[in-house]
Parts: C-alpha cells; sequence; structure tokens
C-alpha cells in the first residue's frame, strides 16, 4: 500500500516494476530517475557490458580520428618528407615550429590576415545572426500580431531554400550594389539564418510561461525590458547552442566567400588554405603542401578547443533541436 | 482541476486575442529586413533572371520557359542530376545508418568509455568541409598520401579513389566522416528524453533488446530522424565544395559539371552565361523542395 500511494505524484510508473526494483517505499519514489541516469534500467540485461560493441565503437572512433592524426603528424614534417615517408608516423627532422613559423610568413603574412578575416566574420556575422534569429524567434513564439502565420510559413519555406542556389544571383546584385570583394558581402548573407530561428522558435516556446510575461505586463514593464531582463535569461541556453551553430557554419564558409572575393587580403582561412593548395597547380606556382597542412591544422585547432569547454552548451542545445518539431 | 483549467482556457485565448497587437513586429522586423536583402531579392532575381535572355539583336528579351526547356532536355544537366541523385541514394542511408546505430549504442549503457566516444566520434563535425576535403584529398593521393603508403609497403596497387570511377564514392565517404557525429549526437539527445517508465514497462514484458529499440527507441527518434535525412538530401542536391577542391587533385575525374551546383557556378563565372546559371539553381532548388517535402510527407505519415 505504501509503495501505490509513493507513486501518486506518477500515475503512469507501473507499481509492479516499482515493487520488483525498489525495497522501500522512499526509494521506489527515488529510484527510477536514479537508476536510469546510471544506466542500470537500460537494457533488460542489467548494463552488463560489451566488449563486442565497444570494440566496434572503438572502430568507427578510429575511422574519426584517423584523418586528424594524419595531419597533426604530417605538420611535422618538411616538404621533402612529406613524400618521403609513411604518412601515419613522425618522419624527418621535427618541423612544427618552422612550418608554424613558415605559415605566419609565407606571403608576406597573409596567413595572419585571413586569420583575422575569419574571426572577424565570425563575431558579426555569428553574433549578428543569433541575436536576428533569438529577438525574431521570441517574437513570433510569444507575440500575436498580423501576419504572424505567414511570416513564419515563409521562414520555414526559407529553410528549404538551398543557400547555394541563391549565391549566384547574390553575387550579381552585390555586385551591382558595389559591396563585391568587401567584408559586406560575406558578412551580410551570413546574418540569415532561418534554421536557427527556428531553433531558437521551438525553445521560446518551450522555456518561456505565456504567464510570466503577462504578470511582467500586469506589473507595467515594457516588452523590450521583459526580453533582456527576464525572457534572454531563461533563453540563454538555447542562444548559446545557436550562437555555436552559427560559429562553426561562419568559421566553415567556403563557397560564398569563393565567389564575393577576389581580393586574397579580404579571404577567410577556409579560400585562403585552398588557393594555396591550388597554387601547386597553376604554371609558375611553387607547390606548398607542408603549409597547407600546417595551416589546416591551426585552422580547426581553435573551433576544437570551443567545442571542448562549451560542451555542457551544445549537447543541451543538440536536445532542443532534435526533440521539438 | 481538469475543470477549471478546461473552463478557463477559453477565456484566457480570448485574453490573449485581445492583446493581438503590432509589439511583436517590433522583434520580427530587423530578421525580416536581412530577410528581404539575403533572401527574397535574390530569389526574385534569380526567377527573373532565368526568364530573360541576352539576344545578339535587341539585348535582354524575355523568353517565358524557354530556358527551362532548353535546360531540361540539355544532356550535361541531367547528367550532373543523375549522379547527384545516385550519391544521395547511397550517401545518405549509410550516413544514418551508422549515426543511428552509433546513437543507440552509446543509449544503450553497454559501452565501456562511453564519453569518449560520444566526444572523438563528434569531432569531425568541427572540421571546416575545406579542410576535410584538402585532408583526405591528400590522403587519397599516390605522391604522399596513405593509399601511396600501401602500394609501397605491400608492393601492390590499390585501385586509386580519385579515378573516375571512385571519386564519387571518395566524396561520399568525405561527407559521411563529416557528418556522423553531428546526427549522432541529435540522435543521441532525442533517445535520451525517453521516459525511464517506459523501459521498465518493457522489461517487466520481458522484451529483448532489439524490441525494445523496435518499439520505443526507434518512434522516439523518428522526428530527429525526419529532420536529419531532410538535410542530408538537400545537401548532397547542393554538393559543391567537396568536389570543386577534389577538382585540383583530380582533374581528369571530375568535369566542371560534375554536379549542378558546379555546373551553375562555371556557367556563371567561367561562361558568363548568368540567365542558365539561374535556370539550373531555379530548377535545383525547385527539386530539392520536392523531395524534402516528400520526405516530411512519408516520415509524417509513419507517424500517424
Amino acid at each position: 500500500m505504501a509503495i501505490t500511494t509513493s507513486f501518486t505524484s506518477n500515475p503512469e510508473a507501473p507499481p509492479a516494476g516499482a515493487n520488483r526494483t525498489a525495497p522501500s517505499p522512499v526509494a521506489a519514489h527515488v529510484a527510477p530517475k536514479r537508476m536510469r541516469a546510471s544506466g542500470l534500467l537500460r537494457s533488460p540485461r542489467k548494463g552488463r557490458k560489451s566488449i563486442l560493441l565497444t570494440a566496434v565503437m572503438a572502430l568507427l572512433m578510429v575511422y574519426s580520428l584517423l584523418p586528424l592524426f594524419w595531419l597533426a603528424v604530417n605538420s611535422t614534417k618538411t616538404q621533402g618528407a612529406l613524400f618521403s615517408s609513411f604518412g601515419l608516423w613522425f618522419s624527418g627532422p621535427f618541423a612544427l615550429w618552422d612550418n608554424i613559423a613558415t605559415v605566419f610568413t609565407y606571403d608576406d603574412g597573409l596567413f595572419a590576415r585571413w586569420l583575422g578575416n575569419t574571426l572577424m566574420y565570425v563575431v558579426v556575422g555569428a553574433g549578428g545572426s543569433t541575436l536576428l534569429a533569438t529577438l525574431a524567434g521570441y517574437g513570433l513564439a510569444k507575440f500575436d500580431f498580423p501576419g504572424r502565420k505567414a511570416t513564419f510559413a515563409i521562414i520555414l519555406g526559407a529553410v528549404a531554400v538551398p543557400g547555394t542556389a541563391l549565391a549566384v544571383p547574390t553575387f550579381l546584385l552585390f555586385s551591382q550594389l558595389g559591396l563585391t570583394n568587401t567584408p559586406w558581402a560575406v558578412i551580410i548573407p551570413s546574418l540569415i539564418t532561418p534554421f536557427g530561428l527556428y531553433l531558437m522558435w521551438s525553445y521560446a516556446q518551450e522555456s518561456i510561461p505565456t504567464e510570466l510575461l503577462e504578470a511582467a505586463r500586469m506589473d507595467g514593464a515594457g516588452e523590450f525590458r521583459t526580453f533582456f531582463t527576464i525572457s534572454l535569461r531563461l533563453l540563454s541556453p538555447g542562444v548559446v547552442s545557436v550562437l555555436l551553430l552559427e560559429i562553426v557554419g561562419t568559421w566553415n564558409n567556403y563557397f560564398l566567400p569563393l565567389i564575393m572575393l577576389s581580393d586574397p587580403k579580404w579571404y577567410p582561412l577556409t579560400v585562403g588554405l585552398n588557393q594555396w593548395s591550388e597554387q601547386a597547380n597553376t604554371a609558375g606556382g611553387e607547390a606548398v603542401f607542408n603549409l597547407v597542412i600546417t595551416g589546416s591544422l591551426l585552422t580547426i585547432i581553435p573551433i576544437i578547443i570551443a567545442f571542448l569547454f562549451l560542451q555542457r552548451f551544445w549537447q543541451s542545445g543538440l536536445a532542443a533541436g532534435s526533440v521539438k518539431q | 482541476m481538469t475543470t477549471v483549467s478546461r473552463i478557463s482556457r477559453p477565456l484566457r485565448t480570448a485574453a490573449r486575442r485581445a492583446k493581438r497587437s503590432w509589439i511583436g513586429w517590433a522583434f520580427v522586423a530587423p530578421f525580416m529586413a536581412a530577410f528581404a536583402v539575403v533572401i527574397v531579392a535574390p530569389l526574385a532575381y534569380t526567377v527573373y533572371l532565368s526568364l530573360f535572355r541576352q539576344k545578339m539583336i535587341g539585348g535582354n528579351a524575355f523568353v517565358g520557359v524557354e530556358n527551362y526547356t532548353q535546360q531540361l532536355t540539355n544532356p550535361v544537366f541531367w547528367d550532373a542530376l543523375l549522379r547527384v541523385s545516385l550519391y544521395m541514394l547511397v550517401q545518405v542511408p549509410i550516413m544514418v545508418a551508422i549515426a543511428l546505430a552509433a546513437a543507440l549504442a552509446l543509449d544503450s549503457a553497454r559501452l565501456y568509455a562511453a564519453r569518449l566516444f560520444r566526444l572523438a566520434i563528434f569531432l569531425p563535425y568541427a572540421v571546416p568541409g575545406v579542410v576535410a576535403a584538402l585532408m583526405w584529398g591528400y590522403m587519397y593521393g599516390t605522391h604522399f598520401g596513405l593509399i601511396g603508403n600501401l602500394d609501397d609497403f605491400f608492393g601492390i596497387t590499390l585501385p586509386d579513389p580519385l579515378s573516375s570511377n571512385l571519386v564519387l564514392a571518395s566524396i561520399g565517404n568525405i561527407m559521411v566522416w563529416l557528418t556522423i557525429g553531428y546526427n549522432m549526437l541529435v540522435f543521441y539527445s532525442a533517445l535520451k528524453v525517453v521516459p525511464g517508465e517506459l523501459y521498465e514497462a518493457a522489461e517487466i514484458d520481458g522484451a529483448g533488446a532489439f524490441r525494445v529499440i523496435r518499439a520505443i527507441k526507434l518512434p522516439a527518434i523518428r522526428p530527429a530522424l525526419g529532420v536529419a535525412i531532410v538535410f542530408a538530401v538537400i545537401g548532397a542536391f547542393q554538393l559543391f565544395n567537396e568536389p570543386n577542391i577534389l577538382k585540383v587533385l583530380a582533374p581528369n575525374a571530375i568535369s566542371s559539371h560534375f554536379t549542378p551546383n558546379m555546373y551553375a557556378y562555371n556557367l556563371s563565372f567561367a561562361g558568363q552565361q548568368y540567365n542558365m546559371s539561374a535556370t539550373v539553381a531555379i530548377l535545383m532548388g525547385l527539386i530539392t523542395v520536392v523531395v524534402a517535402y516528400i520526405i516530411q510527407r512519408v516520415a509524417a505519415r509513419k507517424e500517424a
């Protein structure tokens, strides 16, 4: 009897199961959650670790890490050693520091300039698009205004419009406006993320109780004040995950800057690295494979560090995007 | 409690409707302004371009659907479209299957070092597509790549991943490598929110691991699966970066019209044929939207 009453707060749970897994009423109430979290209830065979399954996953991990390992190993080689040694182990003089120094001094230090450009595109583009998507997602989720449904439908439709399909016409439009070959040509298009807006919309619906906003209105708070003092705090996990998606998107952007920019001094890292790689094939061009490899390593290190440090945020953010539809 | 909420709901909606005002636009307007510049204007301009043509006499002239009929009877366009369709039919199922299996393995609690796997398999997502294509491209190469190493070591000649027979599969491998981790984590997040009571009930019913996967886990994951497939399909139809970068390493295997997007790009930037380029872009956009819509419908029907 005691066991069943302890379950009144959760009538869906089968008492029989509680009976079997929990000896005392208190434990019956607490146990399912805790045991689930520790994985004890996940599989019928009570969480026995499987060596076979672990081995298969280890193979997948090797596949995922092998190219990164290859990159790290080969960024320590001179160009000569690249051609004469086995790819998956160190060989020849340890040239990593030389390579890094050359990456930053080659072409009058253009790589540093590309790194700076990329950082600028990321800060302005990813920051701006996250801000716009947060405001608009919140507005669409929490306000009823004329044209709301139509606006939402149009934006959702745009999720399906592939960015690359619009790239060439955007280039033609921007060239008539005199914007091509300027940073604006990269920044302006990256300000819009229909998918980010969709994520913010679903997150705002989920995490901000309408009653709370109504209470703030009763107290006479303006809508923007409410947004910045109350809602933004509740939205912050969603904001961080959209920001991370946008940072990765902008940091990795290639197609748009490729067509918009012709002057290497505005290139981001991605376009610049590919230009160094193509150099080997152009007449009279110098092959700089060691610089491309070391430059690639330097390009991915900051973003990998960002991901390792911000794990907690993007993992919860991914959940928000996958569950809500 | 239920009676109260039943009464108060219509009242509350009425109150909310009374508050219907323009204030919401203040939040949405900045996004929509940028949206108009970045998406609506180029889209309208693309449609306009696709309906006109530069004529020797009379300059820019309206030609109706003539550009479309020309592209739809153009073997080069069909060749590119068939190639990405084939690519999509192979790459998307493989990628989704591996990501799904990995997510189920992570969720099974039967792995040693599950946290390590989760992080390591996700890492490639942080690698820019350009760097991935360069890296794999070098590894595929016979000069200082792994294939060359293996050839030397065993004294054999492995099939060249950059030959015209294999290059599409090699590109598919790069995309699989880049996207498995992200999709695995999305699926895994969807699995984590399954209520524990469901598993308990299944255990009482004596359901085995595979039955639990079929009856509980897959239904829980289905919405996320639908979204992932739609994005993978869009990515397949829009394939550009990887073949365009590998083209430098494999100029004979990858033509300038290898994918529809490369075709559109080269029509514009190598051929100055902006009207044809716009037509290809619109056709590909329409095909993508239709296919994405069909997938969503299929996913939704299974849910019901």
